[in-house]
């Protein structure tokens, strides 16, 4: 099994006149954190958003263990183990959190129609198995007390972790997130960093990461691509680009 | 005070150009020649009208204005799960032993509610459950009622054995239009069903050698009680129902046989609805309505997701024409325009959007009114027009206050 | 020569002066939409009251008024402009304004229901049956190319329809472009919260914006009613949705794409019935509709729009 999840290779982007992403190339290992840090306007959320399948890339090759997922439906991405959080978080506001984490377990539940009709007990057995998933990931986010309220009605953080719980119990191999700390406290932003970390530790997954706060991406990321005006500057280790001149003229200016 | 007079002139001024050309001056003909009868006391009292509410209306929100925003006091009472099925219960029996202690026609009213139910519960799967606004139900409905009446006209079928193919038929078609257009945004969406609806209207009353044109076809038989059929006298000699039970033929058994065969079609569809939204596929489909971005990044296949609510939603449509078409003994291209999509519309958003329960109220009350008030029929769909507009902008969640049927953990 | 030509070319002018219609009605759904990105369904009744209170208008002059025709047309003309301004601002006020942040699906069903009302509002207070309008324009052109079968007959009263359109796109082209309200419309259309934030006057410019279209549709509310003969309280339902289907095959939100899917639908549809068959041609504009919508959905003049993330 080779180490490299997904490799992502000469990704561009382009709207009409407007060239968002140039030319970004990256790979991602198992168990690996990967942040994709830029000023903004630096195309990292174009670039989420073709490797995710919400955009159609104009050119480039998108690999996820192996298998070509370029231009593929989101949905269909999603069904190869890599989903992803939003900039402003997208939960179901008017479902319970419960039923969020149920939703999200759709693709896993097999039963049929007329199985769920008649309430046979392989539905029932489904059902019950189903929300024991949904109550552990509940518990492992510290949100258990929520269960009954609507999604919309949760603190921010508490959505957040949320979201992040819903794309795990989807049991991805890539968990792609979009900016998690923002809007978030320095307590929650340490959490989130400890976060990510146990998720990355205790369940095998590897994490894509856009991020702001440089203190989390220098903190939790074992690399991180920087890009600007849609291209990639400089990939490595956290200590050789946070010292690297371009870098730091990319966010400071000339 | 000067300010709040001057828009209410505004607004009174505005109002008589509003009513003159249409209430105020009446066109008549003579000959030829048209001419005009004024109306002044409508023209002005109108004026009048809208001037005071306008002064009135300043009046409260200057009052209001003043305090802090203060909860509405008229709160309707929030409706729990074990309120909900204690009133579907006692509905349910209340439906049954009814119609042996009243009179035919209301019996007959009651058997319309029921069809309309049904159709409002099958909308509701598509509109309140999936949030896909479909504007051509009508379309299905006619589907499912035409079905039954050709497979009669041309193979003799009674309605039993013309029910699943009438629900499978209007299935096809949602089927069929769900594929290319499911994935359009809202309002498009809505105006492609509603082309669609029409669309049928038009191939029905044109396709004359096949669908009857715009006479359609009559003679269609009432459903049979296993085999024995609820007539005066048989037409093919099979002993009638009432020969069976050794009583004499009374019209108002019919009516009353219609309405609880009305009544098992819709607890049929009531449970079958109940059911569904407890399942994976209801979840999806509210997911659907809530976020579709995030239901795709989570695998969720989003058009699969909405035919499924589409195809469902046409198969109850199916049904509820079929039993339209045993009820009416006839079918004809009139009976499916856009307004009926409107009305089964208007019962959904009234009772609240994936709500059952007010749907079926919501289905009483739309059609038991206009009968009630039969002194307006003039007005009714005036009435209905300006009922659905204001309850857009006063209350869009519906009239009742109703809480979803959610998966709850138990502590 | 053989008879398609004259064929091809009287269809030609009727498709003309169809489409002009069509034209006049979709600009009020692209410009609306274009704004506040909804579908005004209850425009096309509009369209049905601007026939109406011209037919008012009429007889309150009286046919043998003495007065000479043009006037008398543009009398009408002014008075159901007039109008149906009031009307469009009236229920943009209404059923809509209020709506304004609610989700998708509640300005759509209060439009619907708005679009009841105004049907039934007119068949209430003026009959619901068909009404006769005095055949004001009489005459036509008749075409011919000397003994030759070319013969192509075209009515002045869809003349004057394909002339007064072309006036009044020319018109609103310029007025948009070169007026203060106008370039306001068009920063609005793009960016309304961004036209808010630079101190422009939003609902002002809403307001505007309905009753534009609606003054256009009612004209040609009146043209037609001129031209047809008749009308009744119901005329503005189907021709509603065809316009708007011209106005998505145009490009939605684009005022020339309005003008050209206009034209457009109402050449295809004047040659769908006249070599198809006359009784669904209604269908084409629906199945026009479901084509665009799949295949370019963003019209022939439209911009391709990327969905936000």
């Amino acid at each position: 099994m080779s180490e490299t999840l997904l490799k992502v290779s000469g990704l561009t982007m382009r709207f009409g006149g407007l060239l968002a992403v140039d030319q970004v190339e990256f790979d991602v290992r198992r168990d690996e954190v990967f942040a994709i840090i830029g000023p903004n306007g630096a195309g990292k959320t174009t670039v989420f958003n073709c490797v995710g399948g919400f955009y159609k890339p104009t050119t480039g090759d998108i690999l996820m263990d192996g298998k070509a997922i370029t231009g593929l439906p989101s949905h269909r991405v999603a069904r190869h183990g890599l989903v992803r959080t939003f900039q402003n978080v997208r939960l179901f506001k008017n479902l319970t959190v419960l039923e969020n984490l149920m939703v999200a377990q759709h693709t896993l539940m097999e039963t049929g129609l007329l199985q769920g009709l008649f309430k046979l007990p392989s539905f029932r057995h489904s059902e019950t198995e189903a929300k024991k998933r949904a109550v552990q990931w509940l518990d492992f986010m510290g949100i258990r007390q929520y269960a009954n309220r609507e999604a919309g009605n949760l603190a921010y953080g508490h959505q957040r972790r949320l979201e992040i719980a819903r794309c795990m119990i989807t049991q991805p191999r890539l968990l792609m997130l979009d900016e998690p700390a923002a809007g978030l406290n320095p307590q929650e932003k340490r959490d989130l960093q400890a976060l990510i970390d146990q998720l990355r530790r205790e369940f095998g997954v590897a994490v894509l990461l856009i991020e702001h706060d440089m203190s989390l991406v220098m903190g939790v990321s074992d690399r991180i691509l920087v890009m600007e005006h849609g291209k990639p500057i400089t990939t490595g280790l956290p200590d050789e680009v946070r010292a690297d001149p371009r870098v730091i003229k990319a966010y400071l200016g000339e | 005070m000067n300010q709040n007079l001057k828009n209410a002139a505004i607004a009174a001024v505005l109002a008589g150009v509003i009513i003159a050309p249409v209430y105020g001056l009446q066109i008549l003909r003579k000959g030829q020649e048209t001419y005009l009868q004024p109306d002044w006391k409508m023209i002005l009292g109108g004026m009048l009208a809208v001037f005071v509410i306008q002064l009135l209306n300043a009046w409260l929100r200057q009052r209001r204005a003043g305090k802090a925003a203060a909860p509405s006091r008229f709160r309707l009472p929030a409706i729990t799960d074990a309120f909900r099925h204690r009133a579907i219960l006692v509905l349910v029996l209340f439906a049954l032993v009814w119609p042996f202690f009243t009179g035919r026609a209301q019996v007959d009213i009651a058997t319309l509610v029921l069809i309309y139910v049904m159709l409002g519960l099958g909308l509701n799967i598509v509109v309140g459950f999936a949030g896909l606004l479909d504007l051509g139900f009508v379309g299905f409905y006619a589907v499912g009622a035409y079905t039954y009446a050709l497979l009669y006209h041309w193979a003799g079928w009674g309605f039993w054995q013309a029910l699943p193919f009438a629900g499978l038929m209007s299935a096809f078609f949602g089927f069929i239009l769900g594929f290319p257009v499911l994935r359009l945004r809202g309002d498009y969406l809505a105006i492609v069903t509603l082309g669609f609806g029409e669309i049928i209207r038009l191939l029905l009353i044109n396709l004359t050698s096949f669908t009857g044109g715009p006479d359609g076809i009559s003679g269609i038989p009432k459903p049979s009680f296993f085999g024995y059929q609820m007539v005066r006298r048989s037409m093919d000699g099979t002993p009638t129902f009432h020969e069976l039970m050794g009583w004499s033929f009374n019209s108002q058994d019919v009516v009353i046989y219609l309405y609880l065969m009305a009544l098992v079609l819709v607890l049929f569809t009531l449970y079958f609805t109940s059911r569904l939204i407890r399942m994976p596929i209801g979840r999806a489909w509210e997911a659907l309505r809530e976020d579709e971005i995030a239901c795709r990044s989570l695998g969720l296949n989003p058009r699969n997701i909405k035919l499924s609510a589409f195809t469902m939603g046409a198969m109850f449509a199916g049904f509820g024409g079929a039993f339209f078409a045993a009820r009416q003994g006839l079918v004809n291209p009139e009976s499916f325009t856009f307004i009926e999509s409107a009305l089964i519309l208007a019962i959904v958003v009234l009772g609240g959007m994936g709500s059952q329960l007010g749907v079926i109220l919501a289905a009483v009350l739309l059609t038991v009114i206009p009968e009630i008030a039969r002194e307006f029929a003039e007005y009714r769909m005036l009435i209905f027009g300006l009922v659905m507009v204001v309850m857009m902008v006063w209350r869009p969640q519906g009239l009742l206050p109703v809480k979803r049927p959610q998966v709850e953990l138990e502590s | 020569m053989s008879d398609l030509l004259p064929l091809l070319t009287q269809q030609l002018f009727n498709g003309l002066s169809l489409g002009a219609i069509y034209a006049l009605i979709a600009i009020g759904y692209t410009m609306v939409y274009g704004i506040i990105g909804m579908i005004n369904f209850a425009h096309g009744e509009i369209y049905m009251i601007g026939a109406y209170v011209g037919l008012v208008t009429l007889s309150a002059i009286g046919v043998n008024s003495g007065l000479p025709l043009p006037l008398m047309v543009l009398i009408m003309l002014v008075v159901a402009v007039l109008v149906t301004a009031v009307y469009g601002f009236a229920v943009e006020k209404v059923a809509y304004a209020p709506l304004r942040s609610s989700p998708r699906l509640v300005p759509l069903i209060s439009a619907i229901g708005m679009s009841i009302f105004l049907q039934n509002w007119v068949a209430t207070g003026q009959g619901a049956r068909d009404m006769a309008v005095p055949a004001l324009i009489t005459g036509s052109f008749n075409f011919t190319i000397g003994a030759s079968d070319f013969s192509v007959t075209a009515p002045y009263s869809r003349i004057l329809i394909i002339v007064v359109t072309v006036l009044m796109m020319i018109g609103l082209t310029l007025f948009i472009k070169y007026s203060r309200t106008g370039q306001a419309s068009r920063a609005c259309s793009q960016d309304l919260r961004m036209a808010n934030l630079l101190g422009i006057d939003t609902s002002r410019i809403i307001s505007f914006t309905f009753m534009i279209g609606a003054m256009l549709a009612a004209v040609g509310g009146v043209l037609i009613a001129l031209a047809i003969g008749k009308l009744n309280p119901f005329i503005g339902f189907i021709v509603g949705i065809k316009a708007f289907t011209a106005a998505v095959l145009g490009g939605i939100g684009s005022i020339p794409g309005a003008m050209l899917g206009g034209v457009l639908l109402g050449l295809a549809e004047t040659f769908a019935a006249a070599f198809i068959s006359s009784q669904y041609k209604d269908i084409v504009a629906f199945l026009l509709l479901v084509f665009i919508l799949l295949f370019r959905p963003t019209g022939l003049l439209g911009k391709p729009e990327v969905e936000k993330v």
